[in-house]
């Protein structure tokens, strides 16, 4: 565990990680354990909380970010003009008022106009999703492709100039900002070298309402640099994560036993070492692919990739309230979902949690 | 038989693929993307430019900002209030539709309406007349002498279509109505709509049945992408990847230019960036001083005026682009003159001199409003002018924030020295007297005199001039107002800031003040 902790411990200032969920964490760690029924009660009454009050900060700071009727009308129209939109928007109701029904119909998925676009926000977050997923999946997979290997070998080869050159390289990619590497790679493949195009989707094809840009070369080509860029920071933590844990592993007495008697090294090392040390390298990646579901707004910002942080960014510079509560609400579930599965997965994962509750220990 | 059939076919087969290899494509990219494809909902520059190549009005702009016929052939003013147009006879909408006088009635009627942002060119007219299937009448509340201006920024649509539909109305945000014009088009331009996906791209093709027939453009498709990212846009640019971009950043106008096969397009827009001053109040909002307002002091705005140094302004902040002035409006706005275009000369020790006989030997303390990303490097405008006051003991407590938070503020006039930029929508100096110089009342003048500076003279001669049919006394009224302001101080002009375009070599275009870009007017070499 101490491996965990201080990978932990280097990481906690990085923005990313703050939606680990420190309670359930806790709980694992120390709490006693209750029942699961109650158990997971307690998490659903936690998470609705947290909702309303995400959609409550949301709605309050939307207040004072700034006017949509100036943005609306334009220039050139009259007071009466304002006011009469004001009204017509329900911008003149009081604040409760406007609350209640912003939660009403944020239940039933419904927020209105886009102030901005005059389009149902319900189908322009609908329409940015799969372009979000698809770069964030495929940022994930590139940072557990690479990341895993690269974590394993700087804790088999501790020390060598290779891997000591790695470590180094991930303490630069843990502190150079996205847009930074993304500007670079975009100067160095696309301006440079023309391999890969600078910005969009490319070619898409479209199966029903889902959008995929993995059917054709043009597709692949426009997600690589994106995807990179995105997966540049969890790799670096995966990889960091992956080295602490094997080499506190390899301290392990299991793994001497396994020595002596003779194992291949690669047995050991994959079979028994690495496997132990995955529990929480899933768990993080897990909670990682909430981050980048909703980090991905620098990336697709710098790449113009058509997603739902790029749509969220451009709501912000209009004041278009109806989308950026909608974003927001959306990420907040989504990592309410993704730690309430995460807090159920311990109990499915970890033999001891269950061992303990049929026992009725403490 | 058989071998001539099949050869037939290959040959056929030959022609259609080196067509479809010859397609002149232009890839065209904005820092943002148009909002909707409805020429009515929205006043502003990037949407009536593009939309301004699928729809047309009744008359346009040519090269050079002045007047020419476009949907309307010829025009005259059969009496002081009222106009006839003449229809081009033989234009199609893209469905196929003829345009007649029945559209045009119904395009006035919907831009007058509900959800549309064009009433402000709309409210000076009192009825459009049908008087025949290609001749119209528009009658004014009052002689209007500037009508053919506003009408270039009236896109004309199709009645029938917009009733097959259910698009009478511009989209209208307070209903929660989507709108079938938002994201379809149907004008009679030399370009079709053929795909849009809103903030992706948005695709235009040639109208080979246009009535202009050959255009000077050999463009057989558009694709406009927004690319938001000021970096990314030069990348797209400099990888080949984008034919046009705008707007360059200041700071990668050298970088464009020294790369080799790029051209920067650099012209003054019409827009001014001026600072404002409550001259209101009895005492300042935000301000050191109690008890009485210095703004109301024309010694203390001189003396502001000749404390600030905008050669510096222009060549530090601005880099160059910028074209100082003396005037609310451009060399392009008529009405500008071009005699009075001369600053109060940058002199601090007369500022101070000023400010001294003023009562504030000492200075005093104010805050400043301005937005931060409005116009191009306004908070650096801002912090520039700061320093340059600073010299004459004025101490700036700068606010520069988003304009977003910006402009509900200083519409509500909280506030006692600001910045903004005026663009004269009708290209005519009537605009500015009526927005921005003269007293605000609740019949819409001075909407944006946010400082209320009045002069009842002017306010006078502004009238006088919305309705004045005689262009040289009306230039000579113009002449009148612009002096007093400028004797007043009632603003304090900084500069016209410049437009940027890049474009790669392969490509010829033309630039308008007012950033209007027409497809009609460009064309694209292959290598």
């Amino acid at each position: 565990m101490a491996g965990l902790k201080t990978a932990f411990g280097a990481a906690y200032f990085m923005p990313a990680l703050g939606a680990f969920p420190f309670d359930a964490w806790r709980a694992f760690c120390s709490d006693p354990p209750l029942s699961m029924l109650a158990f997971v009660l307690r998490r659903l009454v936690q998470a609705v909380l947290v909702m309303l009050t995400v959609a409550f900060i949301a709605f309050m700071l939307f207040q004072y970010v700034g006017d949509p009727v100036t943005n609306i009308l334009g220039q050139d129209a009259t007071p009466q003009q304002r006011l009469q939109l004001r009204s017509d928007l329900g911008l003149d109701q009081p604040f409760p008022v406007q609350f209640a029904r912003f939660v009403g119909n944020a239940v039933r998925g419904e927020f209105g106009l886009s102030l901005r676009q005059g389009r149902k926000v319900s189908s322009l977050i609908a329409e940015r999703l799969p372009a979000t997923l698809e770069l964030s999946l495929l940022a994930a997979v590139i940072a557990l492709v690479f990341g895993v290997p690269m974590g394993v070998y700087a804790a088999l080869k501790r020390g060598t100039f290779f891997s000591q050159t790695l470590m180094t390289l991930s303490l630069i990619g843990v502190s150079l900002p996205t847009f930074l590497i993304g500007i670079l790679l975009i100067l160095i493949f696309a301006v440079t070298l023309k391999w890969l195009p600078s910005f969009g989707r490319g070619e898409v094809l479209a199966l029903g309402p889902w959008t995929t840009g993995l059917a054709s070369v043009d597709g692949w080509k426009h997600l690589i640099l994106p995807a990179v860029t995105l997966a540049v920071f969890q790799l670096t933590l995966i990889m960091r994560l992956v080295r602490a844990e094997m080499l506190e592993v390899l301290r392990a007495d299991y793994i001497k036993f396994a020595r002596a008697r003779g194992l291949p090294n690669r047995s050991v090392y994959f079979g028994h070492a690495l496997k132990n040390t995955l529990v929480p390298v899933i768990t993080i990646t897990g909670l990682q692919l909430g981050s980048l579901i909703a980090f991905a707004i620098i990336t697709e910002t710098v790449f113009q990739w058509p997603g739902m942080g790029l749509l969220f960014i451009q709501a912000v510079t209009f004041a278009d309230i109806p989308v950026m509560a909608a974003y927001l609400c959306l990420i907040a579930l989504i990592f309410v979902v993704i730690n309430l599965v995460v807090d159920l997965l311990y109990f499915a994962v970890d033999p001891r949690l269950r061992v303990e509750r049929t026992a009725g220990a403490h | 038989m058989k071998r001539i059939f099949s050869a037939a076919l290959v040959a056929s087969t030959l022609a259609l693929a080196a067509a479809s290899v010859q397609a002149v494509t232009l890839r065209v990219s904005n820092q943002g993307d148009v909002q909707s494809m409805d020429p009515h909902s929205l006043n502003e520059s990037l949407q009536l430019s593009f939309t301004g190549n699928v729809y047309e009005s009744l008359i346009e702009r040519d090269k050079k900002m002045g007047l020419a016929p476009a949907l309307a052939t010829k025009w005259t003013q059969t009496s002081p209030t009222v106009w006839r147009f003449d229809l081009r006879p033989g234009v199609k909408f893209h469905d196929g539709t003829p345009f007649t006088a029945d559209d045009v009635v119904f395009t006035f009627k919907r831009a007058a309406g509900d959800g549309s942002d064009m009433k402000g060119y709309t409210n000076p007219i009192k009825e459009v007349r049908k008087v025949g299937d290609l001749a119209i009448e528009i009658e004014t509340t009052a002689p209007y002498p500037i009508l053919p201006d506003t009408l270039t920024t009236l896109a004309m649509m199709s009645k029938k279509w917009c009733e097959d539909n259910k698009a009478e109305k511009p989209v209208d945000r307070r209903k929660g109505i989507e709108n079938t014009a938002s994201f379809k088009a149907n004008g009679t331009g030399p370009f079709r709509l053929k795909e849009r996906q809103p903030s992706v791209r948005t695709v235009l093709v040639k109208n080979f049945s246009w009535w202009g027939g050959k255009t000077e453009s050999n463009l057989d498709e558009i694709v406009f992408t927004p690319i938001g990212n000021d970096s990314t846009r030069v990348a797209a640019l400099l990888s080949g990847e984008t034919d046009v971009m705008e707007p360059v950043p200041l700071q990668d106008v050298e970088r464009i230019k020294s790369a080799g096969s790029f051209t920067v397009l650099q012209g003054p827009e019409l827009r001014t960036i001026f600072l404002g001053m409550d001259q209101k109040r009895d005492e300042l909002l935000f301000s050191s001083v109690k008890g009485k307002n210095p703004f109301k002091d024309v010694r203390v705005r001189r003396a502001f005026f000749q404390a600030i140094d905008e050669e510096t302004i222009k060549s530090r902040v601005m880099r160059g682009a910028a074209l100082p002035t003396a005037e609310m409006v451009g060399a392009a706005v008529r009405g500008f003159q071009p005699d009075m275009n001369k600053r109060l000369p940058y002199d601090v020790e007369a500022a101070k001199k000023l400010l001294a006989e003023a009562g504030y030997p000492n200075g005093f303390e104010v805050t400043m409003n301005c937005p931060n990303d409005r116009y191009v490097n306004d908070s650096a405008i801002c912090q520039a002018v700061a320093a340059n006051l600073a010299r004459i003991g004025v101490k700036i407590n700068l606010q520069a924030e988003t304009k977003v938070s910006y402009f509900p503020k200083i519409l509500r006039r909280d506030t006692s020295f600001y910045l903004l930029g005026w663009t004269p929508s009708t290209v005519d100096a009537h605009d500015v007297l009526a927005s921005i110089m003269a007293t605000p009342n609740d019949k819409g003048q001075g909407t944006f005199n946010l400082g209320a500076y009045s002069n009842p003279k002017l306010d006078e001669l502004t009238l006088k001039i919305q309705s004045e049919t005689d262009q040289k006394k009306r230039n000579d009224m113009i002449r009148e107002a612009f002096k007093i302001h400028q004797d007043d101080v009632g603003h304090i002009p900084l500069h016209q800031q410049a437009l940027a375009w890049a474009h790669s070599d392969k490509v010829s275009l033309v630039q308008l003040p007012n950033n209007y870009m027409y497809f009609k007017w460009i064309t694209l070499k292959s290598k």
